[in-house]
């Protein structure tokens, strides 16, 4: 099976965009780790970048805008030996759906989550999202956003995140290099891609990103503090690993006492229902 | 008597709830039938809290407005019961906390016996034994049952207790004779079990194959999420508190995705949120069961009380038109049962299945033989995949295969956005056609399963009562003995079956009986049916009907 068998072809996403460069990186990315499609789910919410699953040929479940989180984490929970992702623009996982971010990172399932962040809502045509810049105007925020920025990377190593990235899509070697460390790693792992909307941002372009950041270099992912500092930088926004915790023990093997066989092979256990009602005798 | 009513009431945090549990036990266990509930304020200390127990030579189900005994556990227990005490109430309690209401009084110093014993801690085992000793429970089962509810403290606790138990047993008997209580034991009943509402939907819920339960914490939809919490290391189950109830929906619907049995217990407030993921179940053809407990709204309510007045929720809920089924258990038998056919039904029709319960039924108990669980089968309905697997196959009774990923060659896709058989997104206003029509074409198809409503009472009825849910126990006990009364009770409420309508025409009166202010029910029967139901006799000021009050309001409008 092929990761471009079975998709829909029409593909909705405006020439340039940045979408297209993350496809390529996502489906190398499988490709090279060589894993069956089959085992793959994406999830994801609603947005041009929600459309992310239409174009894989890997299991879908293209939800709720802001709720692949929680579908996710409940999917990985149902089946561990399935690879998921959930993936999505920076308004979805964010914004509608900032307070799973904030969760999912709590509960550290083992699933990778890409956020297309390009820093504005594409499919309702440019309103600000919750990562666009300060004094960015658009036609809700006519003059131009008031707001902080939302600092996705500070909150999830705040949070002991246990893998947290970012990287740009103007270079999709890297991106696709980080994905495959993302899929490889045992637990949450975040994975933000700068990604430039060539239609309502022409603020952040790939020209802009390409200026604004850099590469991080002899950075020790393992040291948190070090990696907090790294995520507050906002003069250039540093890309790479920023960091990594590899002692955290996942939702799905807590909740579930390691065992891994998916759920829908589990059968009722009738003689311990039958204790169980037989012990409220007394 | 042969049917006595105890009502205990005072603060919250004066562990009226140890006295109910350990006590309706030491009555199960000497052979007496037992029924409680409770209603209770929105507080962790202090207020007012009542609970009644029945005590009966027969089974017994519902709750009376009739106080035989009452027991004030602190001072102004009895003020908020003024209207349930008559001449014949025995108040049995403490001097000062014995009120100036009328009835019988019976002054007992628990505490001065608790301290005697050794510390005033144990006055609620005296009381326990009082009324134990009034009644005529047996000594053993008293032991049996003080032992098992303070083991985890040590044995000088266990035996204190004991003793005070015995002293207040003692003295309950003095009076017994005096009072004449004359509830015949049935040994057999030793037998039986005692379990609630909550504990129905729980076992129900495993006994379904439920596998996956994520909720927010909501009175009084809680205790499901408790007991099932309680047990899932026996079962298997992955039990989360999610951070918000449409965290929680989404998850069981991602569960079932994946082939797992998820269950999302809630009330009102909470299912507001999860109406979001409802509609995303419609779409995506996902099963789904619910189980929503009802509280009095609108918003927050009155959190502790009762009400049936979620229907409308439950059957609008969610944009767009997609098919659902709702259950509305009457007793708990029905909360068994209702909630393992609640998983089978979703698996197979790809539908969201509602629980409609509600604080009375959720927060009542009383025994009952156990269930019949050779019956019950946990009917799963996925299939495995081909390679060339299509997840909304367009066929005849609207039920494509459902698949899950990881199980045979295919892949699952499954979208929100309108899709063609492939799950793809389409805007294709054909497509959009054919798959409105191809869900709907299940709602039709699952039509055939629809439980038809029991009629309960006189076959020749003149007046005809049409009810839902939880009022069941009361109606029937309220119209036993009546002629020309029958009693209509749907534990389906939605699809509605076609029978109905014979029933409702053979009646010269029909009256509909519902916890809600508007009647819900009713308009939902004549939406349906056409058929006007004019009479209703509705409660909605938090608490459940008593039998009694049935009784009165029902003669009226015969
Ligand atoms: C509950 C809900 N609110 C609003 C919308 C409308 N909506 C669709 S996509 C979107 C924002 C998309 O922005 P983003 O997640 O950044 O993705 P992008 O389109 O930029 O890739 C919004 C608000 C929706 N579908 N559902
Ligand atoms: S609107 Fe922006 S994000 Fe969406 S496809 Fe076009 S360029 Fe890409």
């Amino acid at each position: 099976m092929r990761l471009d068998e079975y998709i829909s072809k029409d593909i909705a996403w405006c020439p340039g965009c940045g979408n297209f460069g993350i496809r390529t990186a996502l489906m190398k990315a499988l490709e090279e780790l060589n894993v069956d499609p089959r085992k793959v789910v994406i999830v994801s919410g609603i947005g041009q970048a929600a459309k992310m699953p239409q174009y894989v040929g890997v299991h879908m479940f293209n939800g709720l805008h802001g709720r692949a989180l929680p579908v996710a984490t409940a999917i990985k929970t149902a089946n561990p030996n399935l690879l998921v992702i959930a993936e999505s623009g920076d308004g979805c996982m964010y914004g509608e759906g900032g307070n799973h971010f904030i969760h999912t990172i709590r509960r550290n399932p083992d699933i990778v989550n890409i956020v297309h962040d390009n820093q504005v809502y594409g499919l309702t045509k440019g309103q600000a999202s919750p990562t666009s810049l300060k004094g960015f105007r658009t036609p809700v925020q006519v003059d131009g956003v008031i707001l902080e920025p939302f600092n996705p990377i500070a909150v999830a190593i705040a949070l002991d995140a246990s893998f947290v990235a970012r990287t740009f899509i103007g270079d999709v070697e890297f991106t696709k290099e980080i994905l495959k460390e993302a899929m490889k790693h045992k637990g949450y792992a975040l994975v933000d891609i700068l990604q430039p909307c060539v239609t309502f941002n022409k603020l952040n372009t790939y020209e802009w990103y390409r200026e604004n950041t850099y590469y991080l270099k002899d950075h020790d992912p393992t040291d948190r503090e070090l990696a907090f500092k790294r995520a507050i930088e906002t003069e250039k926004l540093p890309l790479g690993i920023f960091y990594i915790n590899k002692n955290k023990e996942t939702f799905e093997e807590l909740s579930r006492k390691g065992d891994k066989t998916p759920l829908y092979e589990y059968k009722v256990n009738f003689e311990k229902l039958k204790e169980l009602i037989e012990s409220k005798k007394s | 008597m042969k049917d006595v009513s105890i009502v205990l009431s005072g603060e919250a945090g004066q562990g009226i709830q140890t006295v109910e549990h350990v006590l309706t036990r030491i009555l199960k266990n000497s052979g007496f039938h037992v029924f409680a509930t409770k209603e209770y304020m929105s507080r962790v200390r202090g207020g007012n809290n009542t609970t009644e127990i029945r005590v009966s030579s027969e089974r017994v189900r519902a709750f009376v407005d009739r106080i035989d005994i009452l027991v004030p556990l602190g001072k102004g227990a009895t003020e908020r019961l003024k209207k349930r005490i008559t001449e014949k109430t025995l108040i049995v309690g403490e001097g000062e906390f014995i009120g100036e209401e009328k009835g019988e009084k019976i002054v007992v110093p628990f505490l001065e016996i608790a301290k005697q014993v050794g510390n005033r801690i144990y006055a609620n085992s005296v009381a326990i034994g009082f009324l134990s000793g009034l009644l005529g429970a047996e000594r053993s089962a008293i032991e049996e049952q003080i032992t098992r509810q303070f083991r985890e403290k040590g044995e000088n606790v266990v035996r204190d207790n004991i003793r005070a138990a015995m002293e207040g047993y003692r003295r309950g008997q003095e009076f017994s004779e005096k009072v004449g209580f004359d509830v015949e034991k049935d040994p057999s009943i030793k037998d039986e079990v005692l379990l609630n509402g909550a504990e129905a939907v729980g076992l129900g819920a495993i006994a379904g194959g439920c596998n996956f339960v994520s909720s927010y914490p909501m009175s009084p939809s809680t205790s499901v999420l408790v007991f099932l919490a309680l047990h899932k290391n026996d079962f298997g189950i992955v039990v989360e508190q999610a951070e918000d109830e449409i965290s929680a929906m989404n998850m069981i619907v991602g569960a079932w995705y994946a082939g797992a049995r998820g269950l999302v217990t809630t009330s009102g407030g909470g299912f507001a949120l999860m109406e979001e993921a409802l509609s995303l179940a419609g779409m995506i053809e996902s099963p789904a069961v619910i189980h929503l407990a009802q509280r009095p709204g609108p918003a927050t309510g009155l959190p502790t009380r009762t009400e049936q007045a979620d229907l409308n929720l439950a059957l609008y809920a969610g944009h767009g038109e997609f098919p659902r089924v709702i259950y509305a258990p009457g007793n708990i038998e029905e909360a068994f049962y209702l909630t393992q056919r609640a998983f089978n039904m979703a698996d197979r029709y790809q539908v969201p299945v509602f629980i409609l319960t509600d604080q009375y039924l959720v927060d009542s108990f009383y025994n009952l033989p156990g269930f019949n669980l050779n019956e019950l089968k946990v009917e799963k309905y996925t299939v495995k995949t081909s390679k060339d697997y299509i997840r909304y196959a367009i066929n005849e009774d609207g039920i494509s295969p459902r698949g899950v990923p990881g199980y045979g060659e295919g892949l699952v896709r499954v979208d929100s956005d309108e899709h063609d058989e492939f799950g793809h997104i389409t805007e294709d206003f054909d497509i959009r056609v054919r798959m409105v029509d191809k869900r709907l074409r299940k709602g039709e198809t699952l039509k055939k399963d629809t439980i038809k409503p029991k009629l309960i009472g006189d076959e020749n009825y003149r007046v005809l009562l049409v009810a839902w849910g939880s009022t069941l126990e009361p109606i029937k006990e309220a119209i036993e003995g009546m002629s020309g009364v029958a009693l209509l009770h749907f534990s389906q409420v939605w699809p509605i079956d076609d029978s109905v309508v014979e029933h409702l025409e053979r009646a010269e009166k029909v009256v509909a009986i519902e916890g809600n202010a508007t009647g819900q029910f009713a308009n939902l029967i004549r939406q349906v049916t056409g058929f006007h139901i004019k009479d209703r006799i509705l409660k909605y000021s938090g608490l459940q009907f008593s039998v009694e009050e049935l009784k009165k309001k029902i003669l009226e409008v015969m």
